[in-house]
């Protein structure tokens, strides 16, 4: 965890005053609504369908025990008991009551957390690898960076009022896990050939309504510039960036329209005068940055510790739950796990109050008091002795956090849908229910493989569709809801974006279709070891959208069957 | 006249405000000191320095501040405008006026400003706000305090606070 100095713990205090006398002048009504409006927004507070919404920033989805329990107290006080882990690495409260927001800043402030910029039209949440410091493909440890980027970006004067939101993620590690591609800004941490550490520069990617893969503009850019570099970006895309259509704001479509090689050209031009200015960062400020992160004190352990081999060969639930939701370590005899918030039944990525403090207890007692949000909306603890894996399995078994789903269909991205959005077109969480019903069946879900299925309820794609090896976007069909299935998309180093497989589907058809879908790549796969995306690629999705709707590409086969069934 | 906010306090404005009308002809010039319009500097430079009464420009959002850069020298006031305080086009002009072409007389934010965002300009370079009709000048002086740190590079304090930090602690070593 980064530790707050006084400086820091400072500035957070003066933005939750600020946020309380913009609050009170709003309800004493000398602050308009369409004032107080993006006001509210840059500290992640919205207006939603039922109540405010209130999104906690969680920088780069670090966590410890005791800010997780802040987060329950939260919950249990001033909202109706859980939380819901976004695709952001942030938290997002559904039914706070406006004036309460204040108090709970304050409350957050207590555990140097904040809800700075995670929502309106500026420099949002910087996200990263989850397994960031801990992965044993790391080339770079991205967390100083990110608490670097961090504060450079909060309140930022300059670019606090851009045409649309800006999305920054970080990766280190030879495996992209952080989606960097489809970012507003990408940084690839690296080594030159002479061990200097330095970023390749994507900009310009991103989802919703125009999915777009990032473009490379600098290969290798020196640590010392990267806030230059930033400013620079960001400079060309305050000036220049549309603000005459919010579908058309963000950067991907200023560097598609004015070319990629314009826009690093533009960039360029004016880092030329930011180079080597006093943001230019120096030696003693991320050395200064890295002493304030705490570290796990490690122990010297085996490679492999004996009693956690035992218990595979003796426990086939706890073989199976390790194979799904235990990830390698870079230190010996340690290994990350991956506690599931994708239980049947439970909307993916929330949790109680009670759910979370038992969490933090079991960061406390086996992973040195912290742990991870992933943007696949599960919790982490990075560091657990292979030692303690048995026990720490029984515990999350007992409070449903042991599903091993990890990486397999059932580890359903959404977004909270038409349930809880008023920018959804249509539900998430009953879809992404019904499919999990549909497939509950553990050793068939083992047989299918590695699927990501990531569900959105709008084209805004917080549930990430476009990257789903299966992606299901809720569509509004002269006011009745249907959703668009699009199949091939892909997140990581091979980014890649879902083909819409053929007309939009009701409801109840959803489970059917992912059926069918998973029917065909059964039969067509060569081997187990051959995964669905695999298929795809290999295949095309042609054959895909046969089996689906049959000849003639109209409505799904099966269709009466399928509604039966629902 | 309503007053604004200059150097952080509330002064009288003095100046008149010149707008292009609706069918972009540039308004007729008043005696006494005004503020106009880029295209009527751009178009009328030799007139508008020949009269008596301070000169001023204003840009809008969407003008490139460039332009003025080798004329800076001709202006008593530079304005630049938001027609709406989220339109972030003027933070970055106000940069480039304070930082590349080197504009040190009073920079002044017109149109929709409210308070909750003089912190923000301030940092960028405004030293004088007209704020939005309805604002209170005086209410609003409190806005420069909304924080008491900044992280950044600002045209307030070009040092970031990560070198000021450093400087800090080698004098404490030294010590």
């Amino acid at each position: 965890m980064y530790i707050y100095d006084e400086i820091d713990q400072r500035i957070v205090d003066d933005r939750v005053a600020q946020f309380r006398d913009q609050t009170s002048r709003f309800l004493a009504g000398s602050l308009s609504e369409d004032d107080f409006r993006p006001l509210r927004l840059q500290n992640g507070l919205y207006i939603q369908r039922f109540a405010p919404m209130l999104r906690v920033a969680i920088p780069y989805g670090l966590l410890a025990s005791r800010q997780l329990r802040a987060l329950a107290y939260i919950a249990r006080k001033w909202d109706r008991g859980y939380a819901h882990f976004s695709t952001r690495q942030n938290i997002q409260y559904n039914w706070p009551k406006l004036e309460d927001v204040p108090d709970i800043l304050e409350k957050l402030a207590s555990v140097q957390m904040h809800a700075i910029q995670t929502s309106g039209n500026c420099i949002r949440n910087t996200t990263v690898d989850h397994f960031a410091g801990v992965a044993p493909d790391e080339i770079v440890d991205p967390l100083v960076w990110c608490e670097i980027i961090r504060q450079w970006s909060a309140f930022h004067p300059e670019f606090a009022f851009l045409p649309r939101k800006f999305k920054i993620a970080v990766s280190g590690a030879e495996t992209d896990r952080a989606a960097i591609q489809v970012h507003d800004i990408g940084l690839q941490a690296q080594y030159d050939d002479k061990g200097n550490i330095g970023f390749r520069v994507y900009v310009g990617g991103g989802l919703g309504r125009t999915p777009i893969i990032g473009t490379v503009i600098r290969e290798f850019l020196p640590w010392q510039h990267l806030l230059t570099y930033l400013d620079a970006v960001l400079r060309v895309y305050n000036r220049y960036g549309r603000r005459d259509n919010k579908y058309k704001a963000r950067i991907k479509i200023l560097v598609k329209e004015t070319k990629p090689e314009v826009f690093r050209a533009q960039v360029e031009a004016e880092w030329a005068h930011l180079k080597d200015g006093p943001a230019t960062l120096i030696e003693e400020e991320v050395e200064r940055i890295t002493k304030r992160f705490t570290r796990p004190a490690y122990q010297k352990l085996d490679k492999l510790a004996s009693g956690y081999v035992l218990a595979l060969g003796r426990d086939k639930a706890f073989a199976s739950w390790a194979r799904r939701n235990v990830q390698a370590h870079k230190v010996a005899g340690y290994a990350a796990v991956t506690l599931s918030l994708k239980k049947t039944g439970v909307a993916p990525g929330d949790m109680t109050d009670a759910q979370m403090e038992a969490v933090a207890d079991l960061a406390d007692r086996y992973s040195f008091g912290e742990l991870r949000v992933s943007h696949e909306q599960n919790l982490i603890l990075a560091d657990v002795r292979q030692s303690d894996l048995f026990e720490l399995w029984q515990q999350a078994r007992e409070l449903g956090l042991a599903t091993p789903n990890i990486g397999l269909l059932t580890n359903i991205i959404a977004c909270p849908g038409g349930d809880f959005c008023s920018l959804a077109n249509a539900k998430s969480l009953p879809v992404a229910d019904a499919i999990t019903r549909r497939f509950d069946d553990l050793d068939y879900l083992y047989d299918i493989g590695e699927l990501d299925l990531n569900i959105s309820g709008c084209m805004n794609s917080c549930g990430h569709h476009h990257v789903g090896h299966i992606g299901v976007l809720g569509v509004d069909k002269q006011g009745a809801e249907f959703y668009q299935i699009s199949i091939g998309g892909a997140q990581g180093n091979k980014a890649a974006l879902g083909k819409v497989l053929g007309p939009s589907v009701s409801q109840a058809e959803v489970p059917g279709v992912v059926e069918k879908l998973i029917d065909l790549y059964i039969e067509r796969r060569d081997s187990a070891e051959e995964r669905f995306i695999d298929v795809v690629q290999r295949i095309g999705i042609e054959p895909f959208k046969e089996h689906v709707y049959g000849g003639h590409h109209k409505k799904p086969a099966g269709r009466g069957e399928q509604l039966a069934a629902a | 006249m309503a007053g604004i906010i200059k150097n952080r306090q509330v002064a009288a404005n003095n100046w008149q405000l010149l707008k292009a009308g609706a069918d972009k002809s540039l308004p007729a010039v008043p005696e006494g000191d005004v503020i106009v319009p880029l295209a009527q500097w751009l178009a009328q430079k030799d007139a508008l320095l020949a009269r008596k009464g301070r000169l001023g420009v204003w840009l809008a959002n969407t003008d490139d501040p460039a332009v003025i850069a080798g004329d800076l020298n001709h202006f008593d006031l530079v304005a630049v405008d938001f027609p709406h305080f989220t339109d972030g086009r003027g933070s970055s002009i106000a940069r480039l006026l304070r930082e590349r072409y080197g504009w040190t007389g009073e920079l002044r934010a017109i149109g929709d400003v409210i308070r909750d965002v003089v912190f923000y300009l301030s940092r960028c370079g405004f030293d004088a706000f007209d704020l939005k009709a309805g604002e209170d000048a005086k209410a609003a002086l409190s806005a420069f305090g909304d924080f008491s740190e900044a992280y950044q590079t600002s045209v307030e304090r070009p040092q970031p606070l990560f070198r000021r930090r450093a400087a800090t602690a080698q004098a404490a070593a030294a010590k």
